[in-house]
């Protein structure tokens, strides 16, 4: 038994037991941030593209750290925390912009694009009076600077000189799997962003848990984009913490029962598309992998349902509350087929997905059933008690994941 | 000026009027009703604000023909799970923008409060619509209706068209 700064302690060393007081307590919420987002993490902050030029700039979140992501005028990636070294304002306001420096706008202190503070507005006073002491080191002051790195495209940003070289943190398998997906220059396609009534964790949770998907989500079973009978597995990086899931077209499925005899909700016989064009799919990485679902500890979905393909970056808002940032996109060279394609199967994700919207829901439901539970605990067993790779999708192996990377980012 | 073209003046009370059915016929749950306000060959798309301005195409719904929108209805009622909800559209005066070859042209903002069923009612979504409107089979229907949202955020899931 282990207790972290809450009240609660973790039932033993199993990675099969979650006790629900891990998704409710505000004293773990507040370790989490720092033990976790502001640890030895990569967390996913944006695209590369989103910061394409020299100046330009987004405003994201690492944790509920507000950061700046912004490409310097070396063509490097800077990221620092949104915060005025004087009085703590946020410096930029905007979502995205281009900028040669940054000013806040409260008493106007100047940062360059690297996040050094460079100026103080009247730091000599006024006719000689007043200003700041002569000993007063602008160097010595200003937002806390992030370590960036880029993969594919994507751009994650660390708080921590620990965390290692993102590849390293990856793992070989795990970096296969993104370099899979994101093999060419990425055209963005849309952004929404869904205010989730859950924990992060339980989001975080869903996406690697391959169990509940052609279960929950009654579109995946009945026009077999993913089911459990079809081929398929689930790798786990060694540490836990990350994961690919992912489902190849079976023949035998078609004729598979499993899912009539166990009076599954998601068998619908009779139910077609008047305009299947939506089903359209072509096999365009040449691997039969019809749906590839990623995560990146603590807060990144890398996903490909067929053709339809999205990041999503998850943002803790508190114990019960969280943002879910969708990036729709496709590539820059996509024909005009694919291109109509994709918009099409966007249908299938987002808020109004038909295999995403229910996981909208999913996590307020946990959130609310076990409202008064916080030391009763859930079972995580699918597929065993281990955290490794298996070539089932009926497992919670990448769920138990998880668990085994939070507990020792979190030492409990 | 749009306001002063005879034809345009004529329509206005008709695409009101379409509106208003349209927005009766989502918030008395009549689903099976609303592709039946689309053109044959219609577009329906459910976008931001932002998205607009960055000019990105995708939609958090998307369909590009009637049977689109019919799947969207049948997934409503068979597959998608969601919990008991209902809209209330309060739809403004379309501004009617311009005609072209039979092809109305008009702006309409709308506001949805989303109320569930444990009776809490939000504020849903608020936005405009941009729609394209012909007449088809002696009736006016969408031959193209982009919901423009202010914002970019939903709550929990969005079930239900706006």
């Amino acid at each position: 038994m282990s207790t972290t700064e809450s009240q609660h302690t973790w039932p033993g060393d199993t990675l099969t037991r979650v006790p629900y007081w891990v998704y409710q307590d505000e004293a773990n919420y507040r370790a989490e941030l720092r033990r976790i987002f502001e640890g030895p993490v990569w967390s996913y902050v944006c695209l590369e593209s989103d910061v394409e030029r020299p100046g330009e700039f987004r405003t994201t979140f690492v944790g509920e750290m507000p950061v700046i992501v912004v490409r310097a005028e070396d063509g490097s990636i800077c990221a620092f925390e949104n915060r005025c070294a004087h009085r703590g304002a946020l410096i930029a306001l905007d979502d995205r912009g281009k900028a040669r420096s940054f000013q806040c706008i409260y008493h106007a202190w100047t940062y360059d694009l690297r996040g050094n503070l460079t100026g103080i507005a009247f730091e000599k006073g006024s006719h000689g009076r007043g200003g700041m002491p002569a000993s007063f080191c602008k160097e010595e002051h200003g937002p806390r600077k992030l370590r960036t790195t880029t993969l594919h495209g994507l751009v994650f940003a660390s708080l921590s000189p620990q965390a290692p070289p993102i590849a390293e943190y990856l793992g070989q398998e795990i970096l296969g799997r993104i370099e899979r997906v994101l093999h060419r220059p990425v055209r963005v396609l849309g952004r929404f962003v869904q205010v989730l009534p859950n924990n992060w964790k339980l989001y975080f949770e869903n996406v690697k848990d391959t169990y509940h998907a052609s279960l929950l989500h009654a579109f995946f079973g009945t026009f077999r984009i993913t089911r459990l009978t079809q081929g398929g597995g689930v790798i786990v990086s060694p540490d836990g913490g990350h994961h690919a899931s992912y489902t190849i077209d079976r023949a035998d499925d078609r004729v598979s029962t499993a899912y009539r005899e166990q009076g599954i909700r998601s068998e619908h016989q009779n139910y077609r598309l008047a305009d299947p064009s939506l089903l359209d799919c072509v096999d365009e990485y040449g691997d039969g992998i019809k749906l590839q679902i990623l995560t990146v500890f603590p807060n990144f979905v890398l996903q490909q349902i067929e053709n339809c393909l999205a990041v999503r970056q998850i943002l803790p808002k508190g114990p019960e509350s969280m943002e879910l940032h969708w990036t729709y996109f496709g590539f820059t060279d996509d024909t005009p087929e694919m291109h109509r394609r994709r918009l099409k199967q966007l249908n299938l994700v987002g808020p109004a997905g038909y295999v995403s919207m229910e996981d909208g829901c999913v996590g307020g439901f946990v959130q609310r059933g076990a409202a008064t539970a916080a030391d009763e605990l859930s079972v995580v067993n699918m597929g065993g008690e281990s955290a490794e790779s298996q070539d089932t999708r009926a497992t919670e192996a990448s769920v138990r994941g998880f668990w085994k990377a939070y507990r020792r980012y979190m030492g409990v | 000026m749009a306001e002063t073209d005879p034809l345009l003046v004529s329509l206005q009370p008709l695409v009101a009027q379409l509106n208003a059915d349209y927005a009766r016929a989502i918030d008395d749950d009549r689903l099976e009703d609303w592709p039946e306000f689309f053109a044959e060959q219609c577009l329906y798309s459910i976008t931001s604000t932002d998205n607009q301005r960055q000019g990105y195409p995708g939609g958090l719904m998307y369909a590009d023909s009637k049977g689109m929108l019919q799947d969207r209805v049948a997934a409503l009622r068979e597959a998608n799970i969601y919990e008991r909800q209902s809209y209330r559209h309060l739809v403004g005066l379309p501004a009617l923008l311009g005609e072209t070859d039979g092809v109305v042209r008009a702006e309409t903002p709308f506001l949805v409060v989303r109320i569930m069923r444990d009776g809490r009612m939000d504020l849903f979504a608020t936005g405009r619509y941009l729609d394209a409107i012909v007449e088809e089979a002696g009736a006016l229907r969408f031959r193209e209706r982009i919901v423009v949202c202010d914002s970019s955020r939903i709550d929990t899931l969005l079930a239900l068209p706006l």
